[in-house]
């Protein structure tokens, strides 16, 4: 008997686990929502950004601005977005092992880990890997203002010639099922070249082209960095979100074969009990 | 599409705050504040902190922007700021604070160049919004 009461107490314990999950998972969902219409909301201001910037390039001579020089790449600069929070699967792991891929072939170079996220400094820390700079509870109220922050940092860097490149390694949110661990180049600017066939708009200028697009490029970073962000806000909560997912069906799964073992255990005791009393009774008789 | 109006689009990196057909349109631009009709040629402005508005039939709508740029064509103005709120989105306690420590920070003694130029911008931004908070309550222009 004590048998069955054992697993009566696993079941239970293990369905208190399911309702956790599944609210786990609920609010993730909620929160997925969230991220990705703040991803949607971010896309016009970018694509306007784009379009100006790309036809300005091509009246200003943009050689001169110190976001856009290239120069040979001997310290670098790595951002490496994680989460705050674990329970989202592989999330954090992957882009961490697509960070350290990222550095091992780039070899030789100097590197300076900054890193956003607290779980990524965790693991960079038990790797005692060197850490410049960390950011954690970034993500809670994360604002427009916070990106263009960190994106300040990053270009003052690039601008004193402390580095030359900067990285940003984030989980890029291609749908629901899907995040993919990407490096992108942020520093220097990628240059801009127009389509064939597409025209510049003949602007007037105020102040002159190359002010205004000494102007624009800062915003360009930011405009980089939130939605980098912003993609991997929106990658932890679909994460999180199978991870549960798939944690409720898989505590749904044992509660079903912990079940059936434990009526099999009760069967078999009632059995053993009967064979008692009629063998016993046969005796007697 | 009316060849006498103006599509105005106003977006930040968080949102989309205004897209609509309008009759005119008044930028603060970085050289001074700029009106804008149908039939405009191509201009490309830098924006600084103040306010903005724009006439669609008879109503007239203030909004603050925080500096950005815009873009005006013909028959529509984009205009891309870092902030922007409507009048009666604004949090006018919030900005009298902002105000109070933009004139702070601005008199800091030890204070550099940059931090100054910042405060500046800080405080034409605080008292735009106070000012668009009062026209949104009905002062008038």
């Amino acid at each position: 008997m004590a048998k069955t009461r054992d697993l009566k107490r696993r079941i239970r314990s293990i369905r208190n686990t399911m309702q956790v999950t599944r609210a786990m998972k609920m609010v993730s969902a909620a929160k997925l929502r969230r991220s990705q219409e703040r991803i949607v909301a971010a896309r016009p201001y970018a694509r306007r950004m784009l379009e100006v910037l790309r036809s300005l390039a091509s009246r200003a001579r943009p050689g001169a601005h110190p976001l856009l020089a290239v120069r040979e790449e001997r310290r670098i600069d790595l951002v490496v977005i994680t989460a705050d929070r674990g329970l989202c699967g592989s999330f954090n792991t992957n882009v961490y092992k697509t960070a350290v891929a990222f550095l091992a072939e780039r070899d030789g170079r100097e590197v300076r880990l900054r890193v956003v996220g607290r779980k990524g400094r965790d693991r960079f820390r038990r790797d005692r890997a060197p850490i410049a700079a960390e950011r954690t509870d970034l993500f809670r109220a994360l604002s427009y203002g916070t990106a263009a922050e960190l994106a300040g940092e990053l270009m003052g860097a690039y601008a004193a010639g402390e580095t030359d490149g900067v990285y940003v390694a984030y989980n890029e949110f291609k749908s629901m099922i899907q995040q993919r661990p990407v490096v992108e180049r942020l520093l220097p600017i990628e240059r801009w070249e127009l389509a064939p066939g597409e025209t510049a708009h003949d602007y007037l200028y105020e102040p002159e082209p190359e002010s205004l697009f000494a102007e624009l490029l800062p915003r360009h970073v930011e405009v980089q960095v939130f939605r980098a962000l912003l993609e991997s806000v929106a990658a932890e909560n679909a994460a999180r979100m199978a991870a549960m997912d798939s944690a409720t069906s898989n505590a749904a799964d044992l509660i079903d074969s912990l079940t059936l073992k434990m009526n099999r255990v009760r069967q078999a005791s009632i059995t053993t009990e009967i064979i008692e009393v009629v063998s016993g009774a046969e005796a007697l008789g | 599409m009316d060849a006498l109006r103006i599509d105005l689009e106003i977006v930040t990196p968080e949102r989309l705050v205004v897209s609509e057909t309008v009759d005119e349109v008044v930028l603060p631009g970085s050289d001074g504040s700029l009106g804008v009709l149908p039939g405009h040629a191509p201009l490309l402005t830098g924006l600084s902190a103040g306010e903005l508005w724009y006439r669609a039939g008879g109503r007239t709508r203030y909004l603050v922007v925080s500096g950005g740029f815009a873009e005006v064509l013909a028959h529509r103005v984009s205009v891309l700021a870092a902030a922007c709120e409507r009048s009666e989105e604004i949090d006018v306690e919030g900005a009298r604070e902002d105000r109070e420590r933009a004139r702070a920070d601005l008199v800091r003694p030890g204070a550099g160049g940059a931090e100054v130029a910042r405060a500046g911008e800080r405080l034409r931004h605080a008292e735009a919004r106070l000012a668009v908070a009062k026209r949104g309550a009905g002062a008038g222009p």
